[in-house]
């Protein structure tokens, strides 16, 4: 540790969106006038939203936080450091005991918001880069066990088991294999993503090359959203660390394995986050979805095997690999197992990343960890997973969080996306936004998407004005459940469960008394 | 620079006729008429195919936007936290300003910030009229100057 003292200040989006950018090159300037002996390292996000930008010092070995400052902060903020830290207004103590943070499992974001994410040696330093050197040393199929044995499931939605999927494609033969990342996270909601992208991009880059061994493909893609150019800048800055350090390229750590890695970025477009209509936009052509099967892991990208997984999926296995599939299966509950990075927005006042294992409950979450709404009203609602996930009500609160226990009532955990809503919201209003959002975004393959979606609108508009609610209830869970049946993906066939999730907890809003509808039917 | 060029470095690249219509319109801020028969050439398409992804795809447009660009977030994380009227107030406040285009966005990735938006590039958390207006006249100044 050098005897410079260094402050620590965000690049993450977030951190920028609130001035985090101007804040350091003020600071940089103040610096630099009073030739004051201080270094700047910019960082990830700690997840701590409600507090950036929050910016850090080393004062004994500690991480000591002062947030959220902005740049009036800033003569008393260097006053400070120079004489009593403690007695600024905005100092929080040492990061490490903030109970938001302290109460966290990171098994995935311990380093982000730690350290410089372009530094190789701090990455190392802090364990990175053992997860790929066990995996070295291993057979192939021994890493797919392993991952397997882990319980690790898919997390961009779906939760389906990802040692299943790495079997599969190490199991295809073809000349060509190809691991894809989906980073195109359009669930609002949703950061965590983009957070470990911006915050510590080397452990996404660790996780494609661990899976490229072990499902043997040498050519990596990380389908990046449009909407994050922080996240594309850094990730592009990353491939060149990683390949100056030889975790990509040729001849990874020497081990006579090559694997490398692009970027790729969308063009707005929702859809692409389904995995097949990824693979089309990836290979320039519009992001319409395939038939399934073929499973891409057997005709993927080019017609050829390729493993596609979420970011934080893959973000997840160089802990697996460093620290073995027993320890993070310890994590989390029933066949939910390790760590979930849960993303609190919306309408809270805490907002943030809080990763723990499965299994904590939606009330920890939202009023513990997330104090309640920003706006100081009783909490109403909130939506879990994203746009395509369940409406729940306060009564539900106490369930924890796992794939099945979400599953059992009508939600899922989808990206691990937590929307607050308090009383203002009006359910009706919701359940037609989920409709348009389908019209917008529909890739329009399928029929039931495609033209459910626009009868959907036309439904909710029909039930505002109060004409015919009855038939029209009825009518809509025909729709619905055609959408359910008939949908060629999870774009047509989730965007159900927003609207009977909402229809069921709150029926209130749709003019329909004590449930006394036809809805028992289809209710989710 | 001339369509061709500006594509040149994608043809052999994995969905370079997407890459090669970002640079396009990176370039010129819309993608000009001629870009399909251009890129359809280049690429050995149709160009109903090259019209075909250039209409899937939210990011392309065929004109130029008018002014700055303000993309406000319409997704659910900023309509629990006001992005509805936000999105009414800033219409109604760009009324009188330098000339802005409206587009909507579905999602930032700025959900704990909410409600979100970008003005020509730059990413604002917490948003709210005045800080969406003092950023477009910052922007349009730069632009005079």
């Amino acid at each position: 540790m050098s005897s410079v003292p260094t402050l620590y200040i965000p690049l993450d989006s977030v951190a920028v969106s609130l001035g985090a950018d101007q804040l350091a090159d003020k600071i940089s300037s103040h610096i630099n006038s009073k030739n004051l002996p201080i270094n700047i390292v910019r960082t990830g996000s700690r997840g701590m939203h409600w507090l950036e930008p929050l910016v850090e010092i080393d004062l004994e070995g500690q991480r000591i936080g002062f947030g959220p400052l902005d740049e009036q902060d800033i003569e008393p903020f260097m006053h400070a450091l120079a004489a009593d830290a403690t007695q600024h207004p905005k100092y929080l103590g040492p990061i490490a005991d903030i109970p938001f943070f302290k109460d966290q499992t990171r098994l995935i974001f311990s380093r982000c918001g730690e350290i410089d994410p372009l530094q190789y040696d701090a990455y190392v330093q802090l364990d990175g880069g053992t997860g790929l050197r066990k995996a070295l040393a291993m057979k192939p199929a021994d890493i797919c066990s392993e991952v397997l044995a882990s319980g690790l499931r898919g997390r961009g939605g779906a939760g389906f088991p990802a040692g299943i999927k790495w079997q599969t494609v190490a199991g295809a033969e073809a000349d060509q294999k190809y691991i894809v990342v989906n980073a195109d996270e359009g669930d609002s909601g949703t950061f965590a993503d983009r957070m470990i992208m911006e915050g510590d991009p080397l452990l996404l880059i660790e996780g494609m090359a661990i899976a490229g061994i072990a499902v043997g493909a040498t050519q990596g893609y990380i389908y990046l959203r449009s909407e994050y150019p922080i996240a594309e800048r850094i990730l592009k800055a990353a491939l060149d660390v990683a390949r100056k350090n030889n975790i990509l390229g040729g001849n990874i750590l020497d081990s006579g394995k090559a694997f490398d890695v692009e970027v790729f970025v969308g063009a707005g477009a929702y859809i692409c986050g389904e995995e097949t209509s990824l693979l089309n936009s990836l290979e320039g052509k519009r992001g319409e979805v395939r038939i399934k099967p073929p499973l891409p892991a057997l005709e993927g990208l080019f017609g050829k095997p390729t493993l596609i997984h979420n970011v934080i999926s893959l973000c997840s296995v160089p802990t697996i690999l460093s620290r073995g599939a027993d320890f993070y299966r310890d994590f989390g509950m029933g066949r939910s197992t390790g760590t979930m990075p849960f993303q609190i927005a919306g309408n809270v006042k805490h907002a943030g990343l809080f990763e723990t294992a499965f299994g904590v409950t939606l009330r920890d979450l939202v009023e513990k960890y997330g104090v309640g709404t920003l706006s100081g009203a009783p909490i109403r609602a909130v939506q879990i997973g994203g746009p395509l996930g369940a409406y729940l009500p306060e009564a539900l609160f106490d369930l924890p969080m796992d794939y099945e226990t979400m599953a059992q009532n009508g939600a899922g955990v989808g990206h691990g996306g937590i929307v607050v809503f308090d009383e203002q919201v009006d359910l009706q209003e919701q359940v037609k936004y989920a409709f348009e959002f389908c019209v917008e975004e529909s890739c329009g393959k399928c029929t039931p998407c495609r033209v459910g979606a626009v009868r959907g609108v036309e439904i909710m508009e029909k039930i505002k004005n109060d004409t015919d609610t009855v038939k029209q209830m009825e009518l809509l869970d025909d729709l619905c459940e055609l959408m359910v049946e008939g949908s060629l993906c999870a774009m047509g066939g989730m965007t159900p469960i927003p609207i009977q999730s909402a229809m069921k907890h709150f029926p209130e809003d749709f003019k329909i008394s004590g449930g006394q509808t036809t809805l028992a039917k289809g209710g989710h | 620079m001339d369509i061709s060029t500006i594509i040149a470095p994608y043809l052999k690249a994995t969905g370079g006729v997407l890459t090669g219509l970002r640079a396009i319109q990176q370039e010129f801020g819309f993608l000009p008429p001629t870009t399909e028969k251009v890129v359809a050439e280049a690429f050995n398409l149709s160009r109903a195919e090259v019209k075909g992804v250039i209409s899937f795809y939210a990011d392309f447009r065929r004109e130029p936007l008018e002014g700055t660009e303000v993309r406000l977030c319409a997704a659910e994380a900023c309509q629990a936290i006001g992005a509805r009227q936000l999105t009414e107030d800033v219409a109604t406040a760009c009324e009188t300003l330098p000339p802005v285009s409206l587009v909507p966005v579905y999602c930032l990735g700025l959900c704990s910030v909410a409600p979100a938006a970008m003005v020509g590039g730059k990413l604002i958390g917490r948003a709210n009229v005045e800080k969406i207006k003092h950023e477009i006249l910052n922007q349009s100044e730069e632009v005079v100057a």
